[in-house]
């Protein structure tokens, strides 16, 4: 076939996707061109069903603000807000006005300054622990899918037991243990949120494995090394990163549950510390609304937010969901 | 495969699952950086080399480290673990035997109640699947998720027991019952009540959503079977198919799943009991990281440990019970 022609331009876009009829493909260079093609248009394919899905387009657009809120934090409210000495604090305990549109906490801080800087973070938390907990479950449920036999069973066993070991309980005596840091935090969410996404990964890890291209390059003499991470990687990412997206709501949860329960770095304001904060000074009982929802709220447009692209991922990118 | 291997099987599983939560449990304090009598000393007006010493042969740390584990292994069994440091001069078992009933109670009643209610949303939601009603369960579900339990505590507590705006102060704003009132008979009973009651509300509330989506997915899964069909070509009414054909069969799957969930209804229970200072084993949790009382801490995370793979085995044979497939499978 030579250039120009269409005839046999076979894409394997799901029915009822249509792709637009770019420029016809070119002569083949090298594989990895090919691979790094086939790539682009599958994730063209992913975006053109994911922005019919509603739900997920409303959690990223959600996502994207907050994202934006951490980003630009210094010029949406000045760092020095959060310094309790600050002399542009207010009156200590006054409601929502023009000056302080969240109104002030104890110290005469900007509750808003604090929820601003808070997304910065609670995000960081979310992303950071959520990337250890993506790279030990990845790990260990491919392994344990490739390999099968002991590897298996000993990696499984010990999936099974993370999992029914309580996470709160767990984390808890983790940071208990290590003290209260940022870092120590981070950790204890990535080492208790790994098994599930070790058990979807593993599943897929089964069904890919004895898929002919894998067959086949093995018997081309291919190193396991080469088959895991050139053959079976790349076709279990898509799930990861569906699992992922789901698993920073949780780790953002779990960071402002630690932080209430006193747990987290009192230097580095999240919105956890926010509530621990404002909880412990009595806000609660003293009626101080205003410093109770906004971090709250923050917290549940977030794990909405993620949630939803999760679940609109998930259900392109999953095969037992698509099906349906 | 018998119905004996199988139970078998599962309580071996169990009892390595213990064992293993056990050897995590007595390596957590040891392995870890530094010394663990440093540890238990940090931050107290009691740490200086003497006091040191001396924690370090109270708690057998001179000691090698295989004798330490049989040590604790025995202790262990015999459910001594130790001192509190921080309410002194009381075993950590006779801390927590005091503070396990307002718990059992608090988890148990919200539990049942979360669960029925929880059943019976999933239920309709997933035999009309699709509407009104199942979109809006679908969005409570998924807006409760969302939503951290502290937090919903908190914002009841200031509604209810603090009192804002509009919302009238009409419950007490935390505790067991009201403290130095010798009240007896019905009076202490209402007075346990409503202080139960707020706590009580949250975690139902908190927790009805996922049963709810539970029991709709088994709902609908169930719906799609042959047998259903059959049923309805017979000429059965549509009420009589969910009543005797479709509820039954989808609520084997779900009651072993409410008895898996205990896990996540105890870290629940920790950050209520604390919003409500509810004097329970998640308050005395809460006060135990304040205090830095690691023996307590190790006591109480051993038994919400124990209690969830406790409850795993139940599931597990309960279900073999109800579904003789699981058996032979």
């Amino acid at each position: 076939m030579r250039p120009g022609e269409t005839f046999g331009h076979v894409t394997d876009a799901p029915i009822g996707v249509e792709l637009e009829p770019g420029p016809p493909p070119e002569i083949p260079r090298s594989p990895r061109a090919i691979a790094w093609t086939r790539r682009r248009l599958s994730a063209r394919r992913v975006w053109i069903l994911y922005r019919k899905n509603a739900m997920g387009m409303i959690g990223l657009i959600t996502l994207i603000f907050f994202i934006a809120v951490a980003v630009f934090a210094p010029l949406i409210a000045p760092k020095e807000g959060l310094e309790a000495t600050c002399p542009c604090n207010g009156t200590p305990f006054s409601p929502p006005s023009w000056g302080f549109p969240f109104g002030t906490d104890n110290f005469g801080r900007s509750v808003f300054t604090l929820t601003v800087w808070g997304t910065r973070i609670s995000l960081l938390v979310g992303l950071l622990a959520t990337a250890i907990s993506m790279l030990i479950g990845s790990v260990i449920g491919i392994v344990a899918g490739y390999y099968g036999r002991w590897p298996e069973s000993v990696l499984m066993r010990l999936t099974d037991w993370f999992l029914v070991i309580p996470f709160l309980p767990l984390a808890i005596v983790l940071a208990a243990v290590l003290g209260r840091s940022l870092t120590v935090i981070i950790f204890v969410i990535g080492v208790t949120t790994w098994p599930s996404t070790a058990r979807i990964i593993r599943a897929q890890v089964l069904s890919v494995k004895t898929r002919p291209y894998v067959e086949r390059s093995r018997a081309l003499g291919s190193s396991s090394w080469h088959l895991t991470t050139r053959h079976i990687l790349p076709n279990v990412a898509p799930l990861i990163f569906a699992n992922t997206i789901l698993t920073v709501a949780i780790a953002i949860l779990s960071e402002s549950t630690l932080a209430f329960l006193g747990l987290g770095d009192p230097l580095s304001i999240s919105w956890g510390t926010i509530l621990d904060f404002a909880f412990g000074a009595g806000a609660a009982g003293a009626g101080q609304w205003w410093w109770l929802i906004p971090p709250g709220l923050a917290i549940v447009f977030v794990v909405l937010a993620f949630t939803l692209c999760g679940f609109a991922l998930d259900e392109i990118l999953n095969p037992k969901l698509r099906e349906r | 495969m018998g119905t004996r291997r199988y139970i078998l099987g599962k309580v071996a599983q169990a009892v390595l699952t213990l064992a293993f939560v056990m050897v995590f449990n007595f390596f957590l304090f040891r392995v870890l950086p530094g010394d663990p009598a440093a540890l238990l000393l940090r931050g107290t007006t009691a740490f200086n080399p003497e006091n040191l010493e001396e924690v370090r042969s109270d708690l057998g740390l001179d000691k090698p480290l295989p004798q330490q584990f049989l040590t604790y292994v025995t202790d262990t069994a015999r459910f001594e673990f130790g001192e509190s440091f921080y309410l002194r001069g009381a075993t950590v078992s006779e801390v927590i035997g005091d503070r396990i009933w307002p718990t059992i109670l608090l988890l148990g009643t919200s539990t049942i109640a979360s669960a029925i209610i929880g059943l019976i949303i999933g239920i309709y939601g997933g035999w009309r699947h699709g509407s009104k009603f199942d979109v809006g369960s679908l969005s409570f579900t998924l807006f409760v998720y969302a939503m951290p339990e502290f937090w919903f505590g908190i914002l009841v507590l200031m509604a209810f027991a603090g009192g804002v705006g509009p919302f009238p102060a009409i419950f007490p704003t935390g505790g067991y019952e009201t403290p130095g009132a010798d009240l007896s008979g019905w009076a202490h009973v209402t007075d346990i009540l409503n202080h139960l009651f707020l706590p009580w509300m949250v975690l139902t509330i908190a927790y009805l959503g996922q049963y709810a989506l539970i029991m709709r997915n088994s709902v609908i899964d169930v719906m799609n079977d042959d047998f259903v069909q059959t049923a309805r070509a017979k000429g059965v009414r549509e009420k009589q198919v969910l009543r005797h054909h479709v509820v039954p069969n989808a609520l084997l799957p779900t009651m072993t799943l409410i008895l898996l969930s205990l896990g996540f209804i105890f870290g629940g229970a920790i950050t209520i009991e604390y919003v409500f200072s509810y004097p329970g084993l998640g308050l005395l949790t809460v006060q135990a990281i304040d205090a830095k009382d690691f023996p307590l801490l190790q006591g109480l995370f051993l038994l919400f440990s124990a209690a969830v793979i406790i409850a795993n085995l139940i599931a597990d044979v309960l279900y073999s019970y109800l579904d003789p497939r699981v058996r032979a499978a």
